[in-house]
């Protein structure tokens, strides 16, 4: 049953609230490890304002989102389904699937590409308690010499970017952060 | 009166919208590999920017200021057009100084200054895929990008050698990003291709044919070549006849029908800026507030 608070903490101005969220969610793809912070969605616990933000602005119909067992919840499915129209999923045929770290392991039941479209991966949102510029050390495109966050594992990531040109595509957030890991950064151990 | 209210803010829908970010942000994922993505029908027609017109409206806030360029100019029909364009439907602020600039679309050119961590640039592409004269196949192209089968690239600059001496191909020049995807940089000069690593980022809209791609910023690309004949960024051995610069890219100007001609540097904000600041070429005359 549709609960009331699901029919709230949309974005208050669609259009607006969605470019802005979009202009984040570029510049922290673009440069990995850089941590920006987002507004305009008020989605339910456990969900963040970041998480709802990437959903409110990204997902809709077409894209068939997977909850991990940490946010699926009654409440956070309506939500997504009032505002977005996403159909929820099984990870399989995800383009995004959101939760915690551990909930959402192990990660190679989510959609990694082919050779020819490379593109046609999931995008994970993962849920995490803080988001800051210390830990593993990164580099890659969008890294001018190296960059350092707080990733929840090391070795998973490492063996993601292996898989380049496939592969998954993360963003983390905490709060109202946000930051991106795309699966061409190489990780290292801090 | 402002149309900001008659049209969806940056004019297309949200949906449209959304699935241009989707695959905005697959590109900078994968540098230099070709989304296919849903390209709409635009108020004008194939050739004259539709993609980086799609790409710039998913990226626009109405915080932005945006400037286009069309080989350089600000003051081309096709630059004015599109600038008029999302003043009126995205109420952005335009500007033509680069520096001022969040957002650039570009028609073949990369502005001389600069691009800052801040900036974005939007290229608008004709022809995304750089083996698609060599191999008119869709299916057989993707076979050979996801099978990194380059050969007949280095093969067709190879000829070139073998025809002219060195590699004739002077703009559209083909360039390896990061390592692995074979991509063309729009039809940019070659003269630009060693300022495609830069801050910013670079996004690419194919309008016609459904394609977006990108390139973060600090990405390694290379513009292919051969030992022994190295990549060479080449431009007319001239200074600019307005500004007497000799680091920028000239455009040739015939000024009248006895083979009279003038080399001005294509980079029309780049040329103002420098005549402001006192350089003047050899047909220019010092710039002054009451010239227009």
């Amino acid at each position: 049953m549709t609960t009331e608070a699901s029919l709230t903490g949309g974005f208050e101005n669609t259009p607006v609230d969605a470019a802005h969220a979009f202009r984040v969610a570029l510049n922290t793809m673009a440069r990995p490890g850089h941590i920006e912070t987002v507004t305009g969605a008020k989605p339910p616990a456990p969900l963040s304002v970041a998480a709802g933000a990437l959903l409110l602005t990204l997902a809709d119909d077409e894209t068939p989102v997977y909850l991990a067992p940490s946010h699926d919840l009654p409440e956070v499915r309506d939500w997504i389904t009032f505002h977005t129209g996403a159909p929820l999923s099984d990870p399989a045929e995800a383009v995004f699937a959101v939760g915690g770290w551990s909930a959402l392991r192990p990660l190679d039941h989510f959609r990694i590409g082919v050779p020819e479209y490379p593109d046609r991966s999931a995008t994970l949102i993962v849920e995490m308690v803080g988001l800051e510029n210390h830990g593993a050390i990164l580099t890659g495109p969008g890294i001018q010499h190296s960059a350092r966050l707080s990733l929840p594992a090391v070795e998973a990531f490492r063996a993601n970017s292996a898989l380049f040109p496939l592969g998954l595509d993360f963003y983390l957030t905490a709060g109202n952060n946000l930051a991106a890991l795309p699966r061409t950064t190489k990780i290292e151990r801090a | 009166m402002t149309e900001t209210g008659q049209y969806n803010f940056a004019y297309l829908d949200e949906k449209t919208k959304r699935m241009i970010r989707r695959a905005l942000l697959k590109g900078l994922a994968i540098p230099g590999y070709q989304v296919p993505f849903a390209s709409r029908e635009m108020p004008m027609p194939y050739g004259w920017g539709t993609g980086g017109v799609q790409v710039s409206a998913a990226c626009l806030t109405p915080d932005d200021s945006f400037k286009v360029i069309d080989q350089g100019a600000d003051d081309t029909t096709n630059a004015v057009s599109i600038r008029k364009f999302f003043q009126r439907t995205a109420g952005v602020d335009v500007t033509e100084h680069t520096g001022e600039a969040t957002v650039i679309q570009t028609r073949h050119r990369i502005p001389e200054e600069p691009l800052r961590e801040d900036q974005i640039l939007v290229y608008q592409v004709p022809i995304p895929e750089p083996l698609r004269f060599l191999e008119p196949r869709e299916t057989e192209t993707r076979k050979m990008h996801s099978l990194e089968e380059y050969g007949l690239m280095h093969v067709k600059l190879y000829e070139d050698i073998a025809r002219h001496g060195s590699i004739a191909t002077s703009y559209a020049y083909p360039v390896k990003v990061e390592g692995r995807y074979v991509m063309d940089p729009s039809p940019i000069p070659k003269f630009d291709n060693p300022k495609l690593e830069m801050a910013a980022i670079q996004l690419f809209g194919a309008g016609r044919e459904q394609r977006i791609y990108a390139v973060p910023p600090y990405t390694k690309v290379v513009s292919l070549d051969f030992d022994d004949y190295p990549f060479e960024a080449s431009k007319a051995d001239h200074p600019c006849a307005l500004c007497a610069a000799t680091h920028t890219y000239l455009d040739e100007v015939i000024i009248d029908d006895a083979g009279g001609r003038m080399f001005v540097c294509s980079d029309t904000d780049y040329c103002a800026k420098r005549r402001a600041e006192g350089h003047t070429g050899t047909m220019g005359t010092p710039m002054n507030e009451d010239a227009a």
